[in-house]
């Protein structure tokens, strides 16, 4: 772990943090992708300690938050009808259109928090006479693993284990984003952990036609001003490329084993993104060979459809357009204990990171 | 201990006939004689000339053993410093199990050895208690109270409203390790790691502290559930002052801070059992410390913030980078990541 003093290093950080206020001459407006980006910039004060003129704004890379709210009511309902649903912590506090998955816990659902889908998969062998699902939501990074869960259930001849699959994939909410007559967006930190599985090939044609810089980019503080460094230099002297800050872990072609796994299980698909609708080839289906072990089709789920809280909102923080501390619910009607919408739950959800460990500091 | 002849506590042990007799005289009664529980009275009468403090915590955790403890010595544990936070010296405890048929006799055996050892070694006797086993499934093996008695320490003045603007607040030791070294055990999330819990008494290094510092010493407060930035968060709400801490001051052990990041935890609401912070006058936060690091309970004692008149209900925690955030409670529990 010694990654984490190296780049958490005071001086090393400020000496980028002086470039970034060197080289600043005009107002720009930077989205991270990453809700773990965002969390790092707020919890580590990078924001402040920005230049005024250069403004961050947070994306959509929080998966906890585009998850739809229909999916969480039908992982309630599996949990109702006696199915075992292993989850990863941060869905489970998610408010689903009349309650969440820990609330569904509570009053008898056999909920299980997992950090691996594979722990699922032995659970499903230890009760071969329940059923097992995994609710498998999350971007690219989160795909091999629940992939990898189906191929390990089909060596062992698991017949009670499937998958609730909510996967979306970041270019196409780049492209949605751009595509936005309210973007003001002038450049992109990619995020770091998606690039790591997926390389950083799918990129080179989103610079090319929206013309905007994209820099690849890590979670620590060094990562990130360093990342902001190349994105405002881009910016300043009038370019536009793909660059790759966080080089140690992503590389150009990127995991291709795990991109292997991933094709073998699903394929691209429309996808309904929480707070802002259904983006064409934006998500992973389960392919028709594996359909087995994709839960909406074996417990005739799909039909569990619910309207979003009127009054949160998400799709206008997820897209950049709103920043958290701009919504009118933000820490009155809307809190972590008592959240509207799932920004305000997640540890990556922008809302969540302005009311834990900053907006506090300016009211 | 003498055996009891059983491999498995069952509902009989709690029914208060023969063999709760048997499981009393033969492990409880033997293992903690005094003259007070040996009378075998319903209650105990002892006598404190002077202010008591009064405490009580009820012991629930999962898995009930875990590396560098049980839930026995927690249990005393943590009584015994609810009771020492208070500025007192504790004597006596009591001592309640609820027990869920089918817990094996030996690791009950072992839970009570557990208790008798640190309530030995922090100095207290256990002087009244109860024993009930309820039906399998209504339980979660075994869930122990105990209720605590301490003496206030002549020279102790402890209240959150002594706090005033300047003063200083110093923890003794690394923070977060009781919470990783359960969650690395825990079902679902089992981790390698040589992660042990901090569980220990505390009232012998509180006592030497008001012994040399007197009112001088404002406030102890250990940080159990909820973790040292739950803790701050509360201080400085009831007093409506603000904190400001440095990240790069509070102790964190390597391997603990990687297990953190490992999980997306936060270490500031990482749950502690052998830590304890204390606030006390600006300019003898030195002396403080010294005292500290010269205990055992103490080694890595740091100073790592004051109370301010800024931001007045808030901790802010300037981070390792120089840059500020706020430090909010927790709410609920903390949930892992997804990636």
């Amino acid at each position: 772990m010694k990654h984490l003093s190296e780049y958490r290093d005071f001086e090393a950080t400020k000496k980028y943090l002086d470039e970034i206020h060197k080289i600043t001459t005009r107002e720009w407006n930077i989205m991270e992708i990453c809700g773990g980006q965002t969390h790092s910039l707020v919890k580590n004060g990078i924001l402040e300690l920005l230049p005024e003129k250069v403004r961050m704004i947070h994306g959509p890379g929080c998966p906890v938050c585009v998850t739809p709210l229909n999916l969480i009511d039908k992982a309630i309902e599996l949990l109702e009808k006696g199915v075992i649903v292993c989850s990863f912590g941060d869905m489970i506090r998610v408010p689903g259109s009349k309650k969440s998955l820990l609330e569904a816990k509570a009053v008898g659902g056999d909920l299980r928090i997992l950090y691996s889908p594979l722990e699922a998969v032995s659970i499903a062998k230890q009760n071969p006479d329940k059923e097992v699902v995994f609710f498998a939501v999350g971007f690219e990074t989160t795909a091999p693993a629940n992939a990898l869960s189906v191929l390990h259930a089909e060596k062992e001849g698991l017949i009670n284990y499937s998958i609730l699959a909510s996967h979306v994939l970041v270019p196409p909410a780049m492209e949605a984003i751009l595509d936005d007559k309210l973007c003001t967006i002038d450049a992109f930190l990619g995020a770091g952990h998606v690039c790591a599985i997926m390389g950083i090939q799918e990129y080179y044609p989103l610079v090319e036609k929206y013309k905007i810089p994209i820099v690849i980019t890590g979670f620590e503080p060094l990562d990130l001003v360093q990342g902001i460094y190349m994105a405002v230099k881009q910016l300043e002297e009038g370019i536009y490329k793909l660059e790759n800050q966080y080089s140690r872990v992503v590389k150009e072609q990127g995991n291709t084993a795990a991109i292997k796994v991933i094709n073998t299980i699903f394929e691209v698909g429309a996808r309904e993104w929480r707070g802002i609708g259904e983006i064409p080839n934006s998500g992973y289906v389960v392919k028709e060979a594996y359909r087995k072990y994709d839960a909406e089709a074996k417990f005739n789920i799909s039909h569990i459809k619910v309207p979003e809280n009127p009054n949160c909102i998400a799709g206008e923080i997820l897209r950049g357009i709103k920043k958290p501390n701009q919504c009118d619910q933000f820490g009155k009607a809307c809190k972590p204990a008592n959240p509207l919408g799932a920004p305000m739950v997640s540890s990556e959800g922008a809302c969540a990171a302005y009311y834990h460990f900053s907006t506090h500091l300016t009211d | 201990m003498e055996k009891t002849g059983f491999e498995t506590i069952n509902l009989g042990h709690g029914s208060g006939g023969e063999l709760t007799r048997n499981l009393l005289d033969k492990v409880i009664f033997n293992t903690f004689s005094n003259p007070f529980l040996d009378q075998k009275h319903d209650g105990a009468i002892v006598e404190i000339n002077s202010k008591i403090a009064i405490s009580t915590d009820s012991f629930v955790i999962t898995p009930i053993f875990f590396k560098g403890g049980n839930i026995g010595e927690l249990a005393v544990n943590g009584t015994v410093n609810d009771v020492a936070m208070c500025g007192a010296i504790p004597k006596y405890l009591s001592l309640a199990f609820i027990i869920e048929e089918g817990l094996k006799m030996e690791e009950f055996e072992r839970i009570v050895a557990s208790v008798k050892k640190a309530a030995d070694e922090s100095g207290v006797l256990i002087i009244t208690g109860d024993t009930k086993v309820v039906e399998r499934g209504k339980g979660d093996k075994i869930f122990i109270n105990t209720t605590g008695f301490g003496q206030v320490h002549p020279k102790a003045n402890i209240s959150v409203h002594n706090i005033k603007t300047g003063d200083k607040i110093l923890v003794n030791g690394y923070i977060a390790q009781h919470g990783m070294a359960i969650m690395s055990e825990r079902e679902g999330l089992e981790f390698e790691s040589d992660l042990v819990s901090d569980t220990a008494n505390l009232n012998f290094l509180v006592q030497d502290l008001l012994d040399a510092f007197g009112e001088k010493i404002k406030l102890f407060r250990d940080p159990t559930r909820g973790g040292l930035g739950t803790v701050l968060h509360e201080i400085a709400n009831d007093i409506s002052k603000g904190v400001f801490v440095k990240e790069s001051a509070i102790p964190l052990e390597k391997q603990v801070a990687a297990a953190c990041e490992m999980l997306g935890l936060d270490p500031m609401y990482v749950a502690n059992e052998g830590v304890f912070l204390v606030v006390v006058d600006p300019g003898i936060e030195a002396e403080v410390l010294a005292l500290m690091r010269n205990h055992k309970r103490g080694k890595n004692a740091a100073l790592i913030g004051e109370f301010t008149n800024e931001h007045p209900n808030k901790v802010v925690m300037e981070s390792l980078i120089g840059g500020k955030r706020i430090v909010s409670p927790l709410v609920g529990e903390q949930l892992p990541r997804i990636c």
